[in-house]
């Protein structure tokens, strides 16, 4: 078997090698930076809600959109979507997406009370 | 790092401990087996008590709990469990696994289907089974008094976690357990519609597990979701039920076209015409069953556009559904075909599905559906999928795998005639009903007055229900008669796929070596091309094996005493309840179980020494 | 079978992902998370469909106080930064880090909660109770069983911290880690829609 030869009750010891230190001081940065993008995101959509100058009509779609910038954000640098081998991770967490949005959809708008 | 625990276990304590992919897989199929004969003579009943006009063999409201129940088993208790445990059995055998991924969680799976079963069964001895129709719309079920649906909103939450469970179980073994060389693009069609059931049962379950939610909390703790008198509104069950219902129907009849591929290529000699639009055809399926469940609701009054939006994706399912019958055609087109019994299933069931198919194209229409809507018609064509499609399929299965599986044949004469009487029994059973409900008769009637034209059709529905269940007890009887007729080859069907060649009875750790898989249909390539026999992907050595576990069964039983005490507001019994699930659940995350392994010398005797 | 012993248990670039029971549990656990959205979905779906129907009660523009969701939002964006610093320390080989990060991970979360109950005392005395209006009911059952996922976690990541709190980081517990932050960020996900749609959408439109 693949897993044959190693002790999976063994603390694992050492350093990752130089090139994975160098990945993770990158990795840190981009969740840093898109920390930083979340809450400002966050902010502008809260913004966009407490201020009166902002028309409803718009801000309603705009805050969906930042709501949407922000899981993605979280999907692909905080939960590594994007990382090599997660094909089928991202296969299944979009189909559920596919099937998400009819179901919201439905559910909101064909309740019998507005004929379409 | 231990070794097989050398004292024997107990028969019974091996199998509620066991996490093996195999017994599980055998626990499913008894257990469906059971709750299958229970669901059929729920349906014996009702028939007696439609035989005549206005007779009084039941009382109305056992009538309706009859029907409600018939449903709910033969959906959820009957047809699901017989499909799983198939997939359980052969599914890693066909992709050269020796286990599933999570084969803890695999029997976990197991034990929450069958307590939810028994607590749905339950209700028939406290006060009443659940009566408002398998599909429990509201207001009829969350006004409902009793405790009856009580017990299906828990039964079905607990049996459906446990399907939800299996289902990721059957996604990550398929994806991540594949023998060397077995390509997505080489798995047999069995493993690929279990693939894509598994998807659907991923997307579909989550949407039964809110409604369940909302009915319980309705009930249970007063919420006003569906109490118009609170602004609720009914419609958002209809949704919630079918966004799970529909997708259901695909849960069940993908495993069984993926049964019909491999039997009729077996048994034509043949490789399976068009796979790759097989594949195809399927993954299709599996995305058009999720945008069309808003058709069981044509009548609601969603408006027309809505309604012809869903009718049209209704009928382009007819598409890759027609592609698949056209390879099945084609599959036997010029094959050595052996009428096994097996065979017969597969060749039974593609004029018999054809026709539900179509009239599923007609209830697809939307206009003419406010016709059909709520009639015998409806009955008729659900029937004629469900049995004509799965059932058939179940049989075509156990009649092919059950060697494989038991370690013995059951009697081909036997097996033929039961074929026929259980064919002719189907088709004489729902065949009128079509009729039935095009003149009007609408289903869920405990009674009909006579001289209305219904008197004759439902007389001779009813005998052909009796030749179905007649045709069962044959089914029983070749069981048991047929077990001296032991199968010692591994492989007698002259198999294609990599579950034919292992030996007979199948190895606990089931490949001694992992295979090497060098083309679609491995088996048969070896057979051609090679020696026969499979190439090993890896030396003979030490096998790892999971340690079984009786957590599985401690938790479903915690969450069958917490129901009691939701049902009946003992709280602290719900409470009880869930510290034993959480309990278990907890002692499963702290206590690490690095499992056994079986020394190479063992299997080396098995292999050479027997 | 003392030859496994000797074989040197060096620290791999994805300890999560290093063993096939690891690669198993985290695809396992992604598709969760896919059959969580639709599970979600569906009381997004059922709150939408039932926003308007206050009955006699008070609707969300009376109820929802912006400052409150702000804060809470706030909160656990922050927790999910530092179940990423948590696992980029598992990378490291930094047990410590790991420990530390998800402790703070944890006590972020209880606050969380703690706002959340707080939130649900003052609407239950402003009016909206469970059983008032349907809109009641659909926005306590949502944002209510995201409070439960966030109890969850809690209890799940506090369990790993308590348990491995001296075994060091193994292939076996690796995984666990990884998976339960994969959670914990899946929470705030759903949170993201939930300040979005139920209490920005509910006070704005």
């Amino acid at each position: 078997m693949a897993d044959h030869g190693m002790d999976p009750t063994a603390p694992l010891k050492g350093e990752p090698t130089k090139k994975v230190k160098r990945k993770l001081a990158r990795e840190t940065r981009t969740q840093v930076i898109s920390f930083v993008l979340m809450i400002f995101l966050t902010s502008l959509a809260f913004i966009s809600i407490a201020s009166d100058a902002i028309p409803a009509s718009f801000a309603m779609p705009f805050i969906l959109l930042l709501a949407t910038i922000q899981v993605v954000l979280q999907l692909y640098v905080f939960m590594h979507l994007n990382e090599r081998g997660n094909g089928w991770a991202n296969v299944m967490i979009w189909s559920a997406v596919i099937i998400a949005i009819p179901t919201v959809a439905s559910l909101m708008l064909l309740l019998g009370i507005v004929k379409w | 790092m231990s070794h097989a625990k050398a004292q024997s276990k107990s028969v019974l304590w091996d199998w509620l401990t066991t996490v093996d992919h195999k017994k599980v897989g055998i626990l499913y199929l008894a257990a469906g087996a059971f709750f299958f004969a229970l669901g059929g003579l729920e349906a014996i009943l009702m028939r007696i008590q439609l035989m005549f006009p206005e007779f009084t063999f039941l009382p109305a409201q056992t009538f309706n709990e009859l029907l409600t129940m018939h449903g709910t088993t033969m959906i959820f208790l009957a047809a699901m469990p017989l499909l799983f445990g198939l997939m359980n059995y052969i599914v890693p055998l066909q992709i050269g696994a020796r286990d599933v991924a999570f084969p803890f969680l695999n029997a976990l799976g197991f034990w929450l289907f069958l307590f939810g079963g028994i607590l749905l069964n339950v209700s028939w001895f406290a006060g009443g089974a659940p009566d408002a129709g398998w599909t429990a719309y509201v207001p009829l079920s969350s006004e409902s008094p009793g405790t009856g649906i009580d017990y299906y909103v828990l039964g079905l939450q607990i049996s459906g976690a446990g399907t939800l469970i299996g289902g990721i179980n059957f996604l990550v073994t398929i994806i991540n357990m594949r023998a060397p060389g077995m390509s997505m693009m080489r798995m047999p069609l069995f493993t690929w519609s279990t693939f894509v059931a598994s998807m659907l049962i991923l997307f579909a379950f989550p949407a039964l597990t809110i409604g369940l939610l909302l009915l319980m909390l309705e009930r249970i703790f007063g919420a006003t979701y569906f109490a118009v008198d609170f602004g609720g509104n009914v419609i958002i069950w209809q949704h919630l039920f079918w966004i799970f219902g529909h997708p259901e129907v695909y849960i069940l009849v993908l495993p069984a076209f993926g049964i019909f591929s491999e039997i009729i290529s077996t048994f034509s000699k043949k490789r399976l015409f068009g796979y790759s639009a097989m594949v195809f055809a399927t993954l299709i399926i599996g995305f058009l069953g999720f945008m069309v469940w808003a058709h069981h609701m044509f009548t609601v009054g969603m408006g027309p556009v809505a309604n012809s939006i869903f009718a049209v994706a209704t009928m382009a399912i007819a598409v890759p559904t027609g592609i698949k019958i056209f390879n099945w055609l084609l599959t036997l087109w010029g094959g050595r075909i052996q009428f096994t019994t097996a065979n017969l299933f597969a060749l039974g069931f593609i004029p018999s599905f054809v026709m539900g198919g179509v009239t599923g194209v007609m209830l697809a229409t939307s206009a003419a559906n406010y016709q059909f809507h709520d009639t015998y018609f409806v009955v008729a064509h659900f029937h004629y999928v469900i049995i004509g499609g799965v059932v058939l399929g179940l049989f075509a299965g156990a009649f092919y795998w059950w060697p494989r599986i038991f370690g013995y044949k059951l009697n081909e004469t036997l097996g033929k005639i039961f074929f026929w009487m259980f064919l002719f029994g189907f088709h004489l059973t729902f065949f009128v009903q079509h009729f039935l409900g095009l003149i009007g008769m609408p289903r869920r009637v405990a009674s009909f007055l006579g001289g209305q034209g219904l008197d004759e059709m439902n007389l001779i529905s009813t005998i052909g229900a009796f030749f179905m269940g007649v045709a069962f007890i044959l089914f029983v009887v070749n069981i048991f008669v047929s077990m001296k007729n032991k199968e010692t080859t591994g492989d007698p069907w002259d198999g294609r796929t990599l579950e034919w060649t292992i030996p007979s009875p199948t190895p606990e750790y089931n490949f001694a070596q992992t295979p090497l898989v060098r083309d679609v249909d491995a088996l048969w390539y070896e057979k051609y091309e090679g020696d026969g026999k499979m190439k090993a992907a890896e030396p003979l050595g030490d096998i790892h094996m999971p340690n079984g576990s009786f957590l599985p069964f401690i938790i479903s039983l915690g969450l069958f005493i917490a129901s009691f005490g939701f049902i009946y507001h003992l709280w602290a019994l719900a409470i009880a309840g869930m510290v034993v699930v959480f309990g278990a659940m907890f002692v499963r995350s702290v206590k690490e179980d690095h499992g056994y392994h079986i020394p190479k010398e063992d299997i080396l005797n098995a292999k050479g020494g027997k | 079978m003392e030859h496994q012993h000797t074989v040197q248990q060096t620290l791999p670039p994805n300890p999560e992902k290093a063993t096939l029971e690891g690669r198993n549990k985290f695809l396992g656990f992604w598709f969760f998370l896919g059959g969580e959205t639709v599970l979600f979905a569906s009381l997004f779906g059922t709150y939408l469909g039932l926003k308007g129907s206050t009955h006699t009660g008070p609707g969300p523009d009376e109820l929802f106080s912006l400052p409150l969701v702000f804060i809470m939002t706030m909160i656990l964006l922050t927790s999910s930064l530092t179940s990423v610093f948590a696992i980029i320390n598992m990378k490291k080989g930094n047990y410590r880090g790991l420990l530390l990060w998800l402790s703070v991970t944890v006590i972020l979360g209880l606050a969380f909660l703690g706002f959340e109950i707080y939130e649900f005392y003052e609407y239950v005395h402003h009016g909206l109770g469970f059983t008032t209006s349907a809109f009641g009911s659909s926005f306590y059952t949502l944002v209510g069983t995201h409070g439960a996922h966030v109890a969850f976690g809690i209890a799940w990541i506090t369990t790993l911290l308590l348990r491995y709190r001296k075994s060091g980081l193994t292939l076996t517990n690796a995984p666990k880690f990884y998976v339960a932050v994969l959670y914990w960020h899946f929470i705030d996900v759903v949170w993201v829609f939930i300040f979005s749609v139920v209490y920005l959408m509910g006070i704005g439109g």
